[in-house]
């Protein structure tokens, strides 16, 4: 009698099992497991896009970096020239200066030179004045005068 | 450690006081067949707490993050399942997991029962008014057995199933001697019919007495141990130190023997399909 109770209960909890305790369990097991392996697909696939945009990025970078060299380079011989044509104009500009303030110089030392002479040869007139003052007749000697200034 | 009752008591009567089942005698026609209240009972309550329990688990059961219930379900069932793939190779095996988890979830929960300290167990069933009442439904042989001659059962279900009747006929009488011509077949058949019957017998004989032997021992161990209280209070200090370590020890025991029940069970149901 125990021994008939036991096995129909057994026989119960078996069926029980089976049918209603773990059906539930089994399927949410092999779902998560399904949903596992999906987002494990999804995670490669991701570092597979993930790759491609380093690549893509990698690339423009090199670009943008190659441009740069580029625009850099320009700027430097943009600037090279203006410095250059700064350089050939302040040339320029000062030799004109230096030929001007020559130029003054020389005109002065001309007017200078000029004046000396007259003035030595209003001297020489005036010493030799003084000196022949007597025996001289300065109009009679006034050519000789004269021819002794240019010499001057 | 002993209640009032028991405190008089010759150890004998102890022993006998304790391994005696609360039996009701049931009359059915002619026959008066004998029912062991509390093996039922017992069982029966730790059935329906565990697989109640088990189904409030899975009824809330989600694919997402799972409690901590359901993590433990999941441990159990992939550990069961974990087995049993390795065991069973044809085909859908739903039905055998389930019917093992089924027997190793019953199986441990009435093994486990060996727990309750005996003499707490008897004396709070007293109080109730039950004079008798063993609480490891297990250690009674109705139990087990009941368990195995279901296995059984559905072993030569399941044999008929997979190969046909002729098949499995053919497995009972012409296995595991064979012969080419019919004459041999004819002689042969009785010994291997024979052979077979004994493997029938001795499978189911042999898994009953096995878990019954183990969980029998361990009680009586158990009350051993307990008699050592009619010493005095030094007894009672030493067996409850004994009964500690054997309790720790007895873990062990009540897992391996549910397992190996589980195990075995597997094994003969995966037998039953195979096609020799």
């Amino acid at each position: 009698m125990t021994l008939l109770l036991q096995a129909i209960g057994f026989g119960i909890f078996i069926l029980f099992t089976v049918k209603f305790v773990l059906p539930p369990l089994a399927t949410a097991i092999e779902t998560r497991r399904r949903q596992i392996a999906d987002g494990l697909a999804e995670a490669e696939k991701g570092k597979a896009s993930l790759a491609t945009a380093q690549k893509e990025v990698d690339k423009l970078i090199a670009e943008a970096k190659a441009k740069a060299t580029e625009i850099v380079a320009l700027a430097e011989k943009q600037r090279t020239a203006t410095i250059e044509a700064s350089k050939g104009e302040a040339k320029v500009a000062g030799e004109r200066e230096k030929q001007m303030a020559s130029d003054e110089i020389a005109q002065l030392s001309v007017k200078a030179k000029e004046e000396l002479r007259d003035r030595v040869a209003d001297l020489a007139i005036a010493g030799a004045q003084r000196i022949l003052s007597r025996e001289i007749n300065p109009q009679v000697h006034a050519e000789l005068l004269n021819q002794l200034k240019a010499e001057l | 450690m002993s209640e009032a009752s028991t405190a008089a008591q010759s150890p004998t009567e102890y022993i006998q006081h304790h391994l005696t089942n609360l039996v009701s005698r049931v009359r059915i026609g002619e026959d008066t067949w004998t029912l062991h209240v509390d093996t039922v009972v017992t069982s029966m309550l730790l059935g329906l707490f565990a697989f109640g329990m088990l189904y409030m688990i899975s009824r809330k059961v989600t694919t997402g993050v799972p409690g901590k219930a359901q993590a433990f379900f999941e441990l159990l069932y992939d550990f069961v399942d974990t087995q049993v793939k390795d065991i069973f190779t044809h085909g859908d095996r739903k039905f055998v997991v389930g019917l093992s988890l089924t027997i190793f979830v019953w199986v441990i929960m009435m093994n486990a029962m060996d727990f309750l300290p005996i003499d707490w167990f008897a004396a709070g069933m007293h109080f109730i008014g039950f004079e008798h009442w063993k609480p490891v439904p297990t250690s009674d042989m109705n139990t087990t057995l009941a368990l195995s001659l279901s296995v059984i059962g559905m072993v030569i279900f399941f044999s008929i199933k997979a190969k046909g009747f002729g098949g499995y006929a053919h497995e009972l009488f012409c296995t595991p001697f064979s012969a080419n011509n019919i004459v041999g077949i004819i002689i042969l058949a009785p010994f291997n019919f024979l052979f077979q019957l004994i493997e029938l017998v001795s499978k189911p004989l042999s898994l009953a007495l096995r878990l019954y032997g183990n969980m029998y021992a361990g009680e009586i161990i158990f009350l051993l141990i307990g008699m050592l209280s009619f010493i005095g209070v030094g007894g009672a200090i030493v067996g409850g130190l004994l009964h500690a370590g054997w309790a720790i020890f007895h873990i062990l025991i009540v897992a391996l023997q549910a397992f190996i029940f589980m195990m075995l069970t597997a094994v003969y149901l995966a037998m039953a399909h195979e096609h020799h």
